[in-house]
């Protein structure tokens, strides 16, 4: 063999790997890219794109509350889908009621995934008493729901720093909350395959290097791992923000002045019965949709990625 | 004093149903440059042993007792620390299946560098000149482009070069091939033996060669112990092992290989199968499958069922069994007599 052998970019790789491959086939998963790409977007970039700007109480005109949407008898041109009970332009504090949303979400995740993704990699590699104990502690975890945990953080919170703490802090103690009840999710998984992957060859291998445990666990059996990681984490992307909403539904969540997608909704709940329903529809369907192309993602990742499914 | 000394190794497992004893009594050693093979079926205690000189065996296995020396120093109870310093440094060791020994996720170069810089304090571009040094006297085509390929790109027999390169990166004085040839191809076995031979030559590395395959110990080694049911059974030069086996173990694996066979008969073979660690029998632990365990009037001999027999001399080489014993005794006996 002399021929000089190419060395493949990282970029060859992608563009060789079953992933864009499959990616390119599936229309469902291009469109939910698709939709989840400009929703993201147009969070992200909501300062620029958004008419009005919800935080600046000098833009606000309670006179201006309760109009209805476009097409719908009644409204102003100003306010393409209308405003809420305070005189808000609904659309642009969807926009940064979906950042807000979003930013919790993945922050949520990030933090579940340092921490289930950590204990799972210790337990499951340690074995024996570290295992039994770390265990013990997801399970106690979980026997207590997010909202439990998340009452019961708010009140005491709420209670001993006040509630103009609270609300100024709300984005980190959501992100803390759902991070903090959801990690063994992620520890479970990981541990799971720490489990399979630790009696593999070149685990004793790398011991026989004289590499140590802590180079061992992340350097080698960590990579090893992470493809369920992925599909979990779009799982629990969507979950941390069902959560999020579901907790500011309940008033828990942000507050008022600061809404996420969850707290618009419950915002406009009063006003569903006096007629002004789009203040809680059009939030609603932009929650729906978020985690409905979340979800549908997660589910093509995992048919990707599962070697079990993977020619069936 | 030879680089290794083995003496008396003691290795138990802790299992639910009382301790299995995985190597009884162990003792060999090993000099600079020397190589020596580990003969025996499944399950005799060859990889257990193996495992043990790095002290690698997991729970629930421990070194019960007897003495592991490596250039003076002293293996079992060393901390994890220590030990480190030696495994992968001083001692490597090479498995069975090169398609499982490589991590499927890291390219070839990277394990490499980090197996250098976990044992010296060199950066990245030396050693990567090194890896790619250690890949060419492995012979493999095209070593600068190995470098960044990952384990499934490459062949069995390609991968098996490379993880003798790997083995051969730190100059170590002792390599542990545990069935090195065992995965592969015939016509590659051959390829890769001659070359991890070779190597050892070269370098005058020692070799311990942990195998069932009789020929290939007998081309590759100085010296040869046969196992079985964790305990050496003889030991020797393997030259003279091969030719002219002492025990009826050994004579038996001797029989069993292929060429022994009349062509169009069935192979031979020893009757029965090891027994389980967990229920040994009493006496002699081959007395159940051996010949000589009973006399020529079809007696059963007491000693055999009832005494684990010690080591005698015979030539140069050391055996356990009591017809051997015996054999000796009534040799010195005649001899004493003509003298007399």
């Amino acid at each position: 063999m002399t021929t000089q052998l190419s060395i493949p970019t990282r970029w060859a790789r992608f563009r060789d790997s079953y992933l864009l491959y499959s990616f390119k086939r599936t229309w469902s998963a291009q469109l939910c890219l698709a939709i989840f790409l400009c929703l993201v977007l147009a969070a992200f970039m909501a300062p620029w794109l958004a008419p009005t700007n919800p935080y600046d109480l000098s833009q606000i005109d309670i006179l201006d509350s309760e109009l209805p949407p476009f097409w719908i008898e009644g409204a102003v041109e100003r306010y393409t889908l209308g405003t809420d009970a305070q005189g808000r332009d609904l659309l642009s504090i969807i926009l940064y009621g979906t950042r807000v949303s979003l930013v919790i979400g993945f922050g949520a995740v990030i933090l579940q995934a340092i921490l289930g993704v950590t204990f799972g990699l210790l337990a499951g590699y340690l074995g024996g008493r570290v295992d039994a104990i770390l265990m013990r502690l997801a399970d106690i975890q979980l026997s207590f729901s997010t909202l439990m945990v998340a009452i019961v953080v708010g009140a005491v919170v709420k209670a001993t720093l006040g509630s103009s703490f609270y609300s100024q802090y709300a984005v980190l103690m959501l992100i803390l909350i759902i991070g903090l009840a959801e990690w063994p999710q992620y520890a479970r998984t990981v541990r799971a395959s720490v489990l399979a992957e630790k009696s593999k060859e070149y685990v004793d291998a790398a011991r026989v290097m004289g590499l140590g445990s802590r180079r061992i666990m992340f350097r080698h059996v960590l990579p090893n791992t992470l493809s369920p990681v992925f599909v979990i984490s779009t799982v629990q992307i969507a979950n941390a923000i069902i959560s999020e909403a579901a907790l500011s539904f309940l008033g828990l969540g942000m507050p008022e002045t600061h809404p996420s997608l969850g707290s618009l909704i419950k915002s406009g709940f009063d006003y569903i019965q006096s007629g002004s329903w789009w203040i809680t529809l059009i939030p609603g369907a932009v929650l729906v949709v978020l985690v409905l192309v979340i979800n549908l993602l997660g589910d093509w990742l995992r048919d990707v990625m599962n070697p079990r499914l993977y020619k069936g | 004093m030879s680089l290794l000394e083995v003496s008396d190794l003691d290795v138990r497992f802790a299992l639910r149903q009382g301790e299995v004893r995985a190597l009884r009594n162990v003792s060999f050693s090993l000099d600079r440059g020397e190589r020596l093979g580990i003969v025996g079926e499944s399950g005799a205690g060859k990889s257990v042993a193996a495992f043990t000189l790095l002290n690698l065996i997991a729970r629930p296995g421990f070194i019960a007792g007897g003495s592991i020396r490596f250039d003076g120093q002293e293996l079992t109870g060393l901390s994890d620390r220590t030990l480190r310093k030696v495994r992968g440094n001083r001692i490597s060791m090479i498995f069975q299946d090169p398609m499982m020994t490589l991590n499927p996720v890291l390219s070839i170069g990277e394990q490499m560098i980090e197996c250098l810089r976990a044992h010296r304090r060199i950066s990245r571009r030396e050693a990567r000149t090194i890896a790619l040094h250690k890949l060419r006297q492995v012979q493999i085509p095209s070593p600068e482009t190995r470098l960044d390929q990952y384990p499934h790109e490459l062949s069995g027999g390609m991968r098996q070069r490379i993880i003798i390169a790997i083995a051969l990166l730190l100059d170590p004085d002792i390599i542990i091939a545990d069935e090195p040839t065992t995965a592969l191809d015939v016509t590659i076995q051959a390829e890769i033996m001659a070359l991890l031979l070779e190597l050892c030559e070269k370098h005058n590395v020692g070799l311990i060669l942990i195998t069932h395959d009789l020929g290939v110990v007998s081309q590759v080694t100085q010296r040869m112990l046969v196992m079985y049911a964790g305990r050496v059974i003889e030991q020797g030069p393997t030259r003279e092992i091969i030719n002219d086996p002492q025990h009826p173990y050994t004579q038996g694996l001797m029989n069993a290989l292929p060429q022994m066979a009349t062509p169009g008969e069935r192979l031979n073979q020893i009757p029965g199968s090891m027994p389980s660690l967990s229920n040994l029998p009493i006496g002699c632990a081959f007395h159940p499958r051996c010949g000589f365990a009973n006399d020529a009037n079809g007696q059963p001999r007491r000693a055999c069922r009832e005494v684990v027999p010690e080591f005698v001399n015979s030539g140069n080489c050391r055996v356990a069994c009591h017809m051997v014993a015996a054999m000796l005794e009534e040799e010195q006996r005649l001899a004493k007599e003509q003298t007399s």
